[in-house]
């Protein structure tokens, strides 16, 4: 059976990890690579880089760094942040990216996820959508959830599928930093009504959010950052549990 | 020494990180006179396979490949490229497996494409699987699959249907999944097609 995913979210500036990181053993915790190391030993099925250089150097940077990543991890990553044309992504795919995440320049020209799934092929397109509740919708945030769209989150999920979206990451900013669990109610809704895979993200802050996402959405993946860094979720002890509750899980070589 | 052949189908930076990885010595093939420096063969491949073949026919290397005697490893598209015919672009291929390559109906239930970590199982005794248990866990990504096939299929998977993960006829084998992205298992495969 095809294994729910496990997937840590590594936030990169200039080649370096932001968010506080305090795992035992690491030499340099603000080296994503030995962190992607890590993680990988500890069985994460995929990793996530979100770079945050705001540099004119960082289409340089973010090679560098993916480059780094690839020669040392055996597992798949994708990477985010500020992927603008297809130069970017053409960049990133040769330095051995698995995956490209596009989230504002996607909304702002919704044609590039057509030209980035003609010129790449749909598996490496990944879209990011930040979403909030506004009113009684959801709606499509850019920039970490400041600036509200005019989309609302499922049309915009649809449109980006049909253009050629090979896998949505939904990050749901209210959740996102609460640690009181995944969005579930819209996670079902969006899984539910799209048929390329979904990753959850934003929310997790116990083990037992990860079986309920998994169980109450049936989404493919769940995503999340802080929780894993901090050490408070191991990631064998999660899979374990999610084992536990019927969910098929990735089974580690010794 | 492993050599790749090269036809501009797709990134192959993290094949050859892997080989690296495990010390497993590699180079590229560009033309034919190429290939007598090497003792086996990868054919890589991402994105559409039509495109690839278009590819691939441009290289002029065709003939060659299909005479090789040597231990062949397609991945991804380039195993797909070893099968008669794809769904994606109508596109007939090398034929070297009499098998189709297909495209998953996808549902709500079996998302297309078809992206993760998945069992795979072998059908019968091999050298490619040798130190992996039956049903360990390989990456894929992919919305085609080949056909399930008695005489070809070396190990199965399920995703709506059983289809095969990876072929084998003579000197040529192919696997559909990510040996290099595959972990500690996918390693083992390069490794074990390294010493056939």
């Amino acid at each position: 059976m095809l294994s729910k995913r496990i997937i840590p979210c590594l936030d990169v500036k200039d080649g370096r990890t932001v968010k506080g990181v305090n795992f035992v053993d690491l030499r340099d915790a603000g080296d994503p690579v030995e962190l992607a190391w890590n993680y990988s030993r500890q069985g994460a099925d995929e990793l996530v880089f979100l770079d945050i250089t705001a540099t004119h150097e960082r289409r340089k940077t973010m090679v560098e760094l993916v480059k780094s990543v690839a020669r040392q991890v055996n597992i798949p990553f994708t990477i985010g942040g500020g992927i603008n044309e297809i130069a970017d992504a053409d960049a990133l795919l040769n330095a051995g990216a698995d995956k490209i995440s596009i989230n504002s320049a996607a909304v702002r020209n919704p044609a590039l996820i057509d030209e980035l799934a003609k010129a790449f092929g749909v598996q490496f397109v990944v879209i990011a959508v930040d979403t909030r509740v506004s009113g009684d919708k959801n709606i499509v945030h850019l920039n970490g959830g400041r600036i509200p769209t005019e989309k609302e989150t499922l049309d915009w999920i649809l449109e980006a599928e049909s253009r050629g979206a090979g896998e949505i990451l939904l990050t749901s900013m209210d959740h996102d930093g609460t640690k009181a669990g995944f969005d579930n109610g819209l996670l079902k809704i969006i899984n539910d009504a799209v048929h390329i895979p979904v990753i959850a993200s934003g929310g997790a802050g116990s083990v037992q959010h990860f079986v309920d996402v998994f169980e109450k959405t049936n989404v493919d993946a769940a995503l999340a950052a802080s929780v894993f860094h901090y050490g408070e979720i191991l990631i064998p002890d999660l899979k374990e549990v999610l084992r536990q509750n019927n969910i098929e899980v990735r089974t580690l070589a010794e | 020494m492993v050599g790749i052949i090269s036809y501009g189908a797709g990134n192959i930076f993290s094949l050859t990180a892997a080989l690296e990885r495990l010390g497993i010595p590699y180079g590229m093939i560009f033309k034919e006179e190429d290939f007598d420096q090497y003792d086996r063969y990868i054919i890589p491949g991402v994105g559409h396979a039509g495109a690839a073949m278009n590819k691939l026919e441009q290289t002029g290397l065709i003939p060659k490949i299909k005479s090789l005697t040597k231990p062949v490893l397609g991945i991804c598209v380039g195993m797909q490229l070893l099968t008669a015919h794809s769904e994606e672009g109508d596109s007939n291929l090398l034929n070297i497996f009499p098998v189709k390559t297909l495209r998953f109906k996808d549902s709500a239930d079996y998302k297309v494409p078809h992206t993760g970590w998945n069992q795979t199982f072998p059908e019968k005794g091999n050298p490619l699987f040798e130190n992996i248990p039956n049903g360990s866990h390989f990456y894929f990504v992919h919305s085609y699959f080949i056909e399930y096939d008695e005489s070809y299929t070396l190990s199965s998977t399920d995703y709506n249907n059983k289809f095969s993960a990876s072929i084998w006829r003579d000197n040529f084998f192919g696997v559909q999944f990510h040996p290099e992205k595959s972990g500690k298992y996918g390693e083992t495969l390069l490794t074990n097609f390294s010493k056939i």
